[in-house]
């Protein structure tokens, strides 16, 4: 409904001619405590140069249900071009220095604070709100959590926006970032708490868990 | 905010030291949480088997983890309170990353090669597809592993257990998908280590996984234990999953077909990506 008749860039493909009885989505886990040697990469934060003309800080503080900072979370996140196009290139592990992959993991800091360098998404169709996916993992979350992170400039587009017209005012901000004197974008995560970050689930996968 | 006489690694390392949260109706003084004042396993054990129990007569059936689960300490303060939003996926949440050969090396698979010498356990090898919930292949797409050594001792420079590191074993691999979607390393058999959640905590051995998908709303860590563990009824995080049938997928299977002649074990290990809000159209260009 929502989809835009532009192409994906993974193949669909058949099934396999011999799939298991079972094809039950596999359950997730925590990431525990010690991916920190092998997840994060050198410049997993950097999806562009800092001396880019295009570039834009992206930071904030992940907190837990007591306010406190989450030092031991793993940021990611997911994102078009400027102009609103799906990167298909890959090199996010080992980055050129030129290529805009869209894809940047980072690890928090001791303070619970992440810092990403890119590109501000473009919009991917005419009038629509443009958007980070972000994914949080941390250890103590038994799986992964989605969420977006809008730009805030274009009210008009805010405004008629699916997901955020769907959503009470107080709780619609959670989602759209704060835009900070030196043009870098401010988006916090509350895993918890009265103004708890909204979370995303899509069709197919089950909200267990959530508080239940 | 780091110094510049950190490394990369110094500025990225884990933050195990935090003391486990206490239990819901506890003081939550940091005193309370070390070892000694720990809660018992017949504790624990009892909290979820009581949770266990509530499931059991509620009927319903659920297929993941809860992330309000209690006696895993640590998600305390950690889930989330209120319902999820659901949302119709758009074009970026439709698409994945692509990672290709400039990504990841050949060799990357291989967690015994990797340094000077032999790693010191029961060499393995876990084979298997990941899939999404129709049935396609994810096709050369990243599959990440870390894990303890043979001792159960992570190289991670919090990882406090008292079990020797061994200095020709990292424990991280990596690797991309075949066309089939298939995945495969070679490594160590992990260890069981003990954790601060209660008092005699220990984790079942287990391999972190991350993996992605076609579409991002597929990406899942998690981790894959072995057959016949004792561990399993004891630990919280793989009792997060409170369905039984739901917690063995992330059983690995023992598989003689994968051991190899007098050389290594074999693990056959399948994992599908639910999510995929894709549907299944008749046979398109290959792009391949
Ligand atoms: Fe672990």
């Amino acid at each position: 409904m929502s989809r835009e008749p532009q192409q994906t860039p993974v193949s669909r493909g058949r099934p396999v001619a011999d799939p298991p009885a079972d094809l039950t989505p596999t359950p997730g886990q925590t990431i525990g405590p010690f991916y920190g040697y092998a997840l994060p990469y050198e410049g997993g934060e950097r999806l562009v140069d800092r001396a880019d003309p295009r570039a834009v800080r992206l930071h904030g503080t992940v907190y837990d249900g007591a306010g406190d900072p989450v030092p031991d979370c793993l940021l990611e996140i997911w994102q078009p071009d400027e102009h609103g196009r799906v990167p298909r290139e890959p090199g996010s592990l080992l980055r050129d220095g030129y290529t805009f992959t869209g894809f940047g993991r980072a690890p928090a800091d001791r303070a619970g604070h992440y810092d990403f360098t890119t590109l501000e998404p473009g919009a991917t169709a005419p009038g629509r709100a443009p958007y980070l996916l972000l994914t949080v993992f941390a250890r103590g979350l038994l799986d992964r959590l989605f969420t977006r992170i809008y730009l805030p400039e274009d009210a008009v587009a805010l405004a008629a926006d699916p997901v955020l017209s769907g959503l009470p005012e107080q709780r619609r901000s959670t989602l759209v970032a704060e835009r900070e004197p030196s043009g870098a974008l401010r988006f916090d995560v509350r895993l918890q708490g009265e103004d708890e970050t909204v979370f995303l689930t899509y069709p197919g996968q089950s909200s267990y868990g959530f508080g239940r | 905010m780091s110094s510049t006489t950190e490394t990369f690694e110094d500025r990225h390392r884990e933050h195990d030291a935090v003391p486990a949260t206490p239990p819901p109706g506890l003081p939550a003084d940091p005193a309370a949480s070390s070892d000694a004042a720990a809660d018992s396993q017949s504790q624990l054990s009892e909290e979820m088997e009581r949770i266990q129990r509530g499931y059991e007569a509620s009927g319903e059936r659920e297929h993941g983890p809860r992330l309000d689960y209690a006696p895993y300490r640590s998600s305390v303060l950690r889930h989330p309170t209120k319902d999820p939003h659901h949302v119709d996926p758009e074009l970026i949440e439709l698409s994945s990353p692509a990672f290709g050969h400039r990504d990841v090396g050949d060799l990357e698979s291989d967690l015994t090669i990797q340094s000077g010498g032999e790693p010191i356990g029961e060499r393995i090898k876990v084979r298997g597809r990941i899939l999404d919930s129709a049935g396609r292949p994810v096709r050369g797409q990243l599959v990440e592993v870390w894990q303890a050594n043979a001792a159960g001792r992570y190289i991670h420079k919090r990882d406090q257990h008292p079990a020797p590191i061994d200095p020709n074993f990292t424990g991280v691999g990596r690797c991309l998908t075949g066309q089939d979607g298939s995945y495969e390393f070679t490594t160590i058999k992990p260890g069981p280590y003990p954790w601060k959640n209660h008092r005699n905590a220990w984790r079942p051995a287990h391999i972190h996984f991350s993996l992605f998908g076609t579409d991002f709303t597929q990406r899942l860590i998690t981790q894959m234990y072995f057959p016949g563990d004792p561990l399993f009824s004891l630990d919280p995080i793989y009792r997060s999953i409170v369905d039984d049938q739901a917690r063995r997928r992330l059983v690995a299977e023992y598989d003689h077909e994968v051991s190899e002649h007098e050389w290594l074990l074999g693990y056959r290990w399948d994992i599908v990506l639910g999510g995929s809000n894709r549907t299944w159209t008749e046979p398109e260009e290959d792009e391949r």
